[in-house]
């Protein structure tokens, strides 16, 4: 039997008139990376923000490993588990990589030190952020090195990472390479796999289709508020999938 | 596996050099430009260089230099506070007209409340209704100018409790006096810097001045740490008043009408990017000896001085032309 | 939450407008007596935040009010905000005061101004410092600074030691009394800029702490400091407390101003003599001309009649009139 991990039943959500989640479920397998595809206006993006606890939907359920939630913001979402990646860099770029790894989430020294002189515990933090940039692969001269001395690649690779060693149940990227040149395009989505094969699935939301079919186990394609289908990058072509995507063809049409 | 070993390699050199790591930050810049003035004061007048001097210098700087100290936490926000010299001499004349009574000890805490208020007000309109710090500081300026008059009917009080006096008072080591203030100044400096530099709210203080969105993202409570800044440097403010009493015996309102500017000096001088997220306090008193020996060394060489405005605006330009260079930089 | 905004913003701009708009009040007085009560008169000061200008703005308000007159008020937020003053006056002129009594922030600023009021008929006469030309204002009431500083420089002649080494604490000389304290000082003393007696001079803010700050700044480079010349009596009062934390009880101090507080501090030795100046009496003065200018016409004397200047110390000297501190506690301004 498959386990999800996160699965949505039957969300909507009206702002007025205007319907920006029509009925529409959402599953996401364990150790997969489900990519998120649509046209702008499709309502991808209301889907990851009641995912993430951003908006709360009118009705319908959530489901985190089996289990309902209801998110009330962002940081019900990080409670459990679910830690998303920003298009724009969420990074401070004049803290070093450590500092931002563990930036909101700081550790603090044992005994008297931490609690009456609430001293950092740098040491344990170095260790920690040394440990995630390896398992993931990060090739930085120096974790302290301060974020601004890095590309814009390296950048968003330190916001993986601190998502990744925070999440406990799954990673969302929201258009993680948007800004980013095709190398260090191609460095981002290596890193995506890397997360997988660590043990998080990723739901990655983008708008470049060979990136997708690029890294994607699966590919859930939305129009119109709701999924209209699911399929893999194997038996199904980039045409195909865009196609339906637009509406020029029908979803029952797929193989 | 291979690459766990490297990156922990990576961090065992870098262990190696926390004062290279020291120098290259942005302290390095402003005490270079205090060593080299102290040696052309001291290499071009007789008087410059001796003890006594040393020491007036070091007294001479503990107002603006304090003021600077709560001034920097709300710059490294991205903020400014033009509001911190008419806070200071509110506290202070609010100290001088109630101990008059003779308590003494009440009127200081008279003194730290009315900083709390107003940093709170600062602190409220720029957090929770993201007013721009300019504006609301701006604001605060003028009313507390006109009501440090109001209150006063534009008299001074001269100060006599010896309480109030004592931070002008201290041991003194082979005829140089180090005097309390001094020392209140330096402890100040080095509480601020621990608080920067060691604890999370430090983090989080650079992270809001840095990038507040992702602070925000990272679960930072945004508007509780900059009314935190607001109020921590209030009660510095309450420090620099009463360092101000002990210095000058008087509490006088139309005193130190340009201390905001003076300690915006001081903070950038001292390598503080006027854009938030960079700098410290360190850096920030030795920006404040600087400005100082500058009035100091030229007076007693006998130049006109002018000339000490014409230097300090030329340490500030250079302050921020390298504060530019340094965000501005692209490695690789 | 734009609510909010909207209101904090509104609620930030008030204290703000409120804290400026008070520079340029009506101050409308409605217990007219004697049939005047049309005239109105513009009464233009310099920063308040300086007790002198306080006391002359004060003065003058309450002698043409004793006449009658309605009166429009405004300042300079700073010490040479001449803009400020521009505005007031051109709101002045637009509502037809008849004179305005000016101390203006700077001595060529304001012509162009005072010009076009004086052009419409409005008799514009300047208080405590002068425009120039001294004639582009109608007649300037003012203490004539040089003889201010020629008398304290007199008088530190005659009481200093025989080896005088002259501190000169200074404001801005570009301001005309204090360039003109300046030279007075060195003409009553009977030197000149540079004279080998002089050991250091310094700039000030008029202010205490500035003032203790120079003061120290000059001690350290010449512990052999005696006489010390101060611009006024709040550098004075700072100067003093630089000299006692250097442990020199003897250096001789002379200021000017005659502020009570001043005064106080010649009573107590804390300076040796200050010229006082009579703020109350230049505002009535100019309210006195206005008054015979509306009654038939007459100008008053061009040029600068001076307010009077008086030594004030408790050690006179030979062949210098001055008062005691006593006499110039009874007639001391401000700070009372």
């Amino acid at each position: 039997m498959t386990q999800f991990v996160l699965q949505a039943r039957g969300l909507t959500k009206h702002y007025g008139h205007v319907v920006a989640m029509d009925n529409c479920d959402f599953d996401l397998r364990a150790g997969e990376i489900l990519a998120v595809i649509g046209d702008n206006g499709a309502g991808k993006s209301t889907l990851i923000k009641a995912l993430t606890g951003a908006v709360i939907p009118d009705s319908g359920e959530i489901m985190v490993n089996g289990e309902p939630v209801h998110f009330r913001s962002p940081l019900d979402a990080r409670k459990a588990g679910i830690e998303t990646v920003y298009q724009e860099l969420g990074v401070a770029p004049a803290l070093d990589i450590t500092q931002n790894l563990y930036l909101g989430r700081e550790q603090r020294r044992k005994g008297l030190l931490g609690t009456v002189f609430r001293k950092l515990d740098k040491s344990a933090m170095r260790q920690g952020s040394a440990r995630q940039m390896a398992d993931l692969g990060i090739r930085v001269q120096s974790i302290r090195q301060k974020v601004d001395t890095l590309s814009g690649g390296q950048r968003q690779a330190v916001a993986v990472a601190r998502v990744a060693a925070w999440a406990t149940s799954v990673v969302i990227m929201d258009e993680p390479t948007a800004a980013l040149g095709v190398r260090e395009t191609n460095q981002v989505l290596q890193l995506i796999e890397r997360v997988r094969e660590n043990g998080l699935p990723v739901v990655l939301i983008s708008h470049n289709m060979p990136n997708v079919w690029q890294v994607a186990d699966r590919i859930h394609i939305h129009r119109l508020g709701r999924r209209i289908a699911v399929v893999e990058p194997d038996s199904t072509t980039m045409e195909e999938a865009v196609a339906v995507m637009t509406g020029a063809k029908q979803p029952e049409a797929l193989a | 596996m291979t690459k766990l070993d490297d990156a922990v390699l990576l961090e065992k050199e870098d262990r190696a050099g926390p004062w290279r790591a020291a120098l290259s930050s942005q302290i390095a810049g402003p005490l270079a430009a205090l060593v080299l003035a102290i040696v052309i004061f001291s290499a071009t007048t007789d008087s410059f260089l001796n003890p006594g001097n040393l020491s007036l210098i070091a007294q001479q700087s503990v107002v603006v230099g304090t003021l600077a100290l709560g001034q920097t936490l709300v710059i490294l926000t991205a903020g400014i506070d033009l509001s911190n010299g008419a806070i200071m001499v509110l506290a202070s004349v609010v100290i001088g007209n109630l101990a008059t009574d003779g308590n003494v000890l009440g009127a200081l805490l008279a003194g730290l409340a009315t900083c709390l208020v107003l940093g709170l007000l600062n602190g409220v309109l720029v957090s929770q209704f993201s007013l721009p710090p300019f504006i609301v500081t701006l604001g605060v300026l003028s009313v507390l100018t006109a009501a440090a008059r109001l209150y006063t009917d534009s008299q001074s009080y001269p100060i006599t409790s010896e309480f109030l006096t004592a931070l002008n008072e201290g041991p003194a080591f082979g005829g140089v006096t180090i005097t309390y203030g001094v020392m209140l100044w330096i402890g100040l400096t080095a509480i601020l810097g621990y608080a920067l530099t060691q604890t999370a709210w430090g983090v989080r203080v650079y992270a809001v001045g840095d990038n507040p969105r992702a602070a925000a993202l990272t679960g930072i409570k945004v508007k509780r740490v900059l009314l935190s800044v607001y109020l921590t440097a209030a009660v510095v403010y309450a420090f620099a008043a009463w360092q101000a009493l002990g210095r000058t015996p008087t509490a006088d309102p139309s005193g130190y009408a340009t201390a905001n500017l003076d300690s915006i000096t001081a903070v950038v001088i001292g390598g503080t990017s006027l854009f938030g997220g960079r700098g410290g306090v360190v850096g920030t008193l030795i920006g404040a000896l600087i400005v100082t020996v500058l009035a100091n060394g030229l007076t007693q060489a006998g130049i006109d001085s002018l000339y000490q405005q014409v230097g300090t605006g030329v340490l500030v330009v250079i302050a921020v032309a390298v504060d530019h260079f340094v965000r501005t930089r692209q490695t690789r | 939450m734009k609510v909010n905004r909207v209101a904090a913003a509104a609620l930030a701009a008030g204290i703000f407008l409120t804290a400026t708009a008070c520079g340029s009040d009506d101050s409308g007085s409605s217990s007219g007596s004697s049939g005047n009560s049309d005239v109105t008169i513009g009464i233009v000061e310099l920063n308040l935040s300086n007790p002198f200008f306080g006391t002359l703005q004060k003065a003058t308000e309450a002698a043409a009010t004793a006449k009658g007159w309605k009166t429009m008020k405004a300042e300079a937020k700073v010490p040479g905000d001449s803009a400020t003053q521009v505005t007031a006056i051109e709101n002045m002129i637009a509502n037809k005061v008849k004179a305005i009594v000016l101390d203006p922030a700077n001595p060529t600023a304001l012509n162009p101004v005072v010009k076009k009021a004086r052009d419409q008929g409005i008799l514009v006469i300047t208080v405590n410092a002068t425009l120039t030309p001294i004639e582009g204002a109608d007649a300037t009431f003012a203490t004539d600074n040089t003889e201010a500083g020629k008398l304290i420089g007199q008088w530190a002649k005659a009481s200093a030691p025989a080896n005088p080494r002259i501190a000169m604490l200074d404001f801005d000389l570009s301001d005309g009394p204090a360039g003109g304290r300046h030279n007075g000082f060195l003409e009553g003393y009977g030197i000149k800029d540079g004279d080998p007696s002089i050991a250091g001079a310094a700039l000030t803010k008029g202010t205490i702490e500035t003032g203790q700050s120079a003061m120290e700044n000059l001690l350290s480079a010449h512990p052999d400091i005696n006489v010390v010349y101060t611009i006024n009596e709040p550098v004075a009062r700072g100067a003093n407390t630089a000299l006692k934390n250097k442990g020199i009880n003897n250096a001789t101090v002379v200021s000017v101003d005659g502020a009570c507080s001043g005064v106080q501090d010649v009573k107590d030795g804390i300076i040796g003599a200050t010229a006082m100046q009579f703020p109350s009496k230049m505002g009535e003065l100019a309210v006195d001309a206005i008054a015979k200018y509306l009654a038939d016409g007459t100008k008053p004397t061009a040029g600068l009649n001076d307010s009077g200047t008086t030594l004030i110390t408790d050690k006179p000297v030979d062949g210098l009139e001055s008062q005691t501190s006593e006499w110039g506690l009874q007639n001391c301004w401000g700070e009372k």
